[in-house]
């Protein structure tokens, strides 16, 4: 579904990524794990084309995106959640969700999709009339997520959904991108913690100082002894 | 399968053509404009009455700037230049048109060819300064904040340099027959243009002034004004979900310099001579005041906020010398007790609600 070969990525003279390749198939979890700063971020950004790509190529059902603008990828069915929520903070979770749907004009099938992300998440449907800005972190990410889902993607790009959170609502959150992929979204996950990504996903990828050093099954890696130590925090 | 009628209604929904909404909010326009135009004469004299215009043409100035500033939380400091560019060019085909046409200006003979020529005029005038929003547009792709408001007043003092080294103004029709083209652009240099006939009445004015309400209303709470606000909100997010900015920034730009276009076209039908000055960042400033104090991306914010700041002058009038400075504490005291405008973003018919609960402070993601 998604094939990014030799991805680099430069802010001016900071080269964020140099050669980065991964592969998405319908259907997948894959999740993307590193450190801070190691350009997980920058990748999403490079592929739903919020950032430049300066070499390389990224294919997206057969077709090259590279050089699309952002507003056209979401229209091929790809949307991204990006960092730090970014919700709309001065206006309502309703409104939020709705420009989810921006680039939608199928009426009653935004309304289909409202309602199952509501379902996904009863948490944002109590707080549709409230300012997003006025949410605790945890609500917003549930609305950057149900927003993203408003699109009605194909992929989904998540970029750590669990950032701030308490472990509880880690949970919730997981289980609920787990849900969302079991109804036929494909996710890209770039987190942090490497735990539950690794748990959830099917596939894995590391990305170290902008260059892919290791990929895999996911349970896989998750056994190797450089993921334990480097990510996992077992000695 | 789906059906064909599905597809077309998936295609544009509602898009569906309703006549009452379409129609009934022009003519409401017409109907408010006529109700000041004959009704206020009976109320106040004339100098009230020339207050009211000018009010009008500010209001219409401070909507138009609210498109940029308010909705797209762009920074533009050169209101006053898009204003000139629309005061000018409207003068001049009144003026020269008058002359070409009739052989004189201002006969009263001519008064309805006249208003019909202030109406191309002010079509003229605000589209060349959607022309000119079209290019100083274009950098605020590339830059924020402080640099576009930098380059957005330099513009404004090109325009009214420009408008200096104007030539002198022609009086004599035959001289302007002979050769049209190049008499129109006889300005008059910094003295300023002089002569227009005040074919702006209080009809005219307030008529652009509701249509400039209607259109800016709209546009905030059409699917393309959330594009907009979502921009001001959080400019990488906005892209996510598909907006593209480029589009909409510029086509904030042309939207807001056309109706700034129209305010400076009809402020040079009142009376007041147009000079360079106008396009300086004095006039500019005054009407940022209006739209921050009135709250930005708040339309009845902006109408009430121009009103307010055109009638305090006039109303400390008394005071002589003080005026100003009492001018300036009432400002710094409503920007201490209302610190985002008279209504925020929100407008005058929201307040009473109670259910939108506003973020404290800024109100930003963590
Ligand atoms: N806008 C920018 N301008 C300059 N450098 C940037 C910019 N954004 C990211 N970088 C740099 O690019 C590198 C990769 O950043 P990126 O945000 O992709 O990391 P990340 O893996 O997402 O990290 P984190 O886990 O902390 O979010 C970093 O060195 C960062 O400093
Ligand atoms: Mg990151």
């Amino acid at each position: 579904m998604l094939e990014v070969r030799d991805l680099s990525v430069s802010y001016g003279a900071i080269r964020a990524l140099h050669g980065v390749s991964l592969r998405v198939e319908r259907g997948e979890i894959v999740t993307l794990i590193g450190s801070n700063g190691a350009g997980k971020t920058t990748t999403l950004r490079a592929i739903s084309g919020l950032v430049k790509a300066q070499a390389g190529t990224i294919a997206y059902e057969g077709q090259s995106i590279a050089k699309l603008a952002a507003h056209e990828i979401v229209k091929l069915g790809m949307s991204h959640a990006p960092e730090g929520r970014g919700i709309f903070p001065l206006m309502t979770v309703e409104e939020n969700l709705e420009l989810g749907a921006y680039i939608r004009h199928d009426h009653s099938e935004i309304a289909k999709d409202r309602e199952m992300a509501l379902t996904l998440f009863p948490r944002v449907r109590e707080r549709l009339k409230q300012v997003a800005g006025t949410l605790s972190g945890g609500e917003q990410q549930m609305v950057a997520i149900a927003r993203a889902l408003m699109a009605r993607p194909k992929l989904l790009l998540l970029d750590e959904p669990s950032l701030g959170l308490a472990p509880q609502i880690v949970q919730t959150i997981f289980k609920i991108i787990r849900d969302i992929n079991q109804r036929g979204t494909t996710i890209l996950l770039v987190e942090q913690n490497a735990h539950m990504a690794l748990q959830i996903a099917h596939r894995a990828y590391v990305l170290e100082t902008g260059a892919i050093a290791m990929e895999g099954d996911a349970k896989e890696l998750a056994k190797s002894d450089e993921v334990r130590k480097a990510y996992l925090g077992v000695a | 399968m789906k059906t064909l009628a599905q597809h077309i209604s998936e295609i544009s929904p509602a898009r569906a053509f309703r006549p009452v909404a379409v129609f009934v909010p022009w003519v409401v326009c017409v109907l408010l404009a006529l109700a000041v135009h004959f009704v206020s004469p009976l109320l106040v004299n004339e100098y009230w009455e020339s207050v009211l215009q000018r009010m009008g043409v500010f209001i219409v100035a401070a909507v138009s700037l609210n498109i940029v500033n308010g909705f797209t939380g762009q920074f533009s400091m050169g209101h006053a230049g898009f204003m000139a560019i629309g005061g000018y060019i409207g003068a001049g085909v009144t003026y020269y048109g008058s002359l070409i046409l009739h052989g004189s200006v201002g006969d009263p003979n001519f008064a309805v060819q006249g208003t019909l020529l202030m109406l191309a005029g002010l079509v003229a005038g605000a589209c060349t300064a959607a022309g000119a929003g079209y290019l100083v547009g274009l950098p605020s792709l590339r830059l924020r904040g402080d640099y576009l408001a930098i380059v957005t007043l330099g513009f404004g003092e090109i325009i009214r340099v420009l408008l200096e080294l104007t030539p002198k103004q022609v009086s004599d029709a035959a001289a302007v027959k002979a050769s049209p083209i190049v008499s129109f652009f006889g300005f008059n240099g910094a003295t300023g243009f002089a002569g227009t006939p005040a074919y702006a009445n209080l009809f005219w004015i307030w008529l652009f002034v509701a249509i400039t309400c209607v259109i800016a209303y709209r546009m905030k709470t059409s699917s393309s004004g959330r594009a907009f606000l979502s921009i001001r909100e959080d400019e990488i997010a906005a892209r996510a979900m598909g907006v593209d900015l480029t589009k909409y920034k510029v086509r904030a730009f042309v939207l807001a310099a056309f109706f700034g276009g129209v305010a400076g076209a009809l402020y040079s039908h009142t009376g007041v001579n147009p000079s360079p000055t106008d396009a300086g960042f004095q006039r500019s400033f005054d009407i940022i005041i209006m739209v921050v104090l009135g709250g930005l991306g708040s339309v009845s914010g902006s109408v009430l906020a121009a009103m307010i700041l055109v009638l305090m002058p006039e109303l400390l009038r008394d005071l002589q010398q003080y005026r100003l400075v009492l001018y300036a504490l009432l400002l710094i005291v409503m920007m201490l007790v209302r610190p985002k405008g008279l209504f925020g973003v929100k407008e005058i018919w929201d307040l009473s609600r109670g259910d939108r609960k506003q973020p404290v402070g800024k109100g930003g993601t963590p």
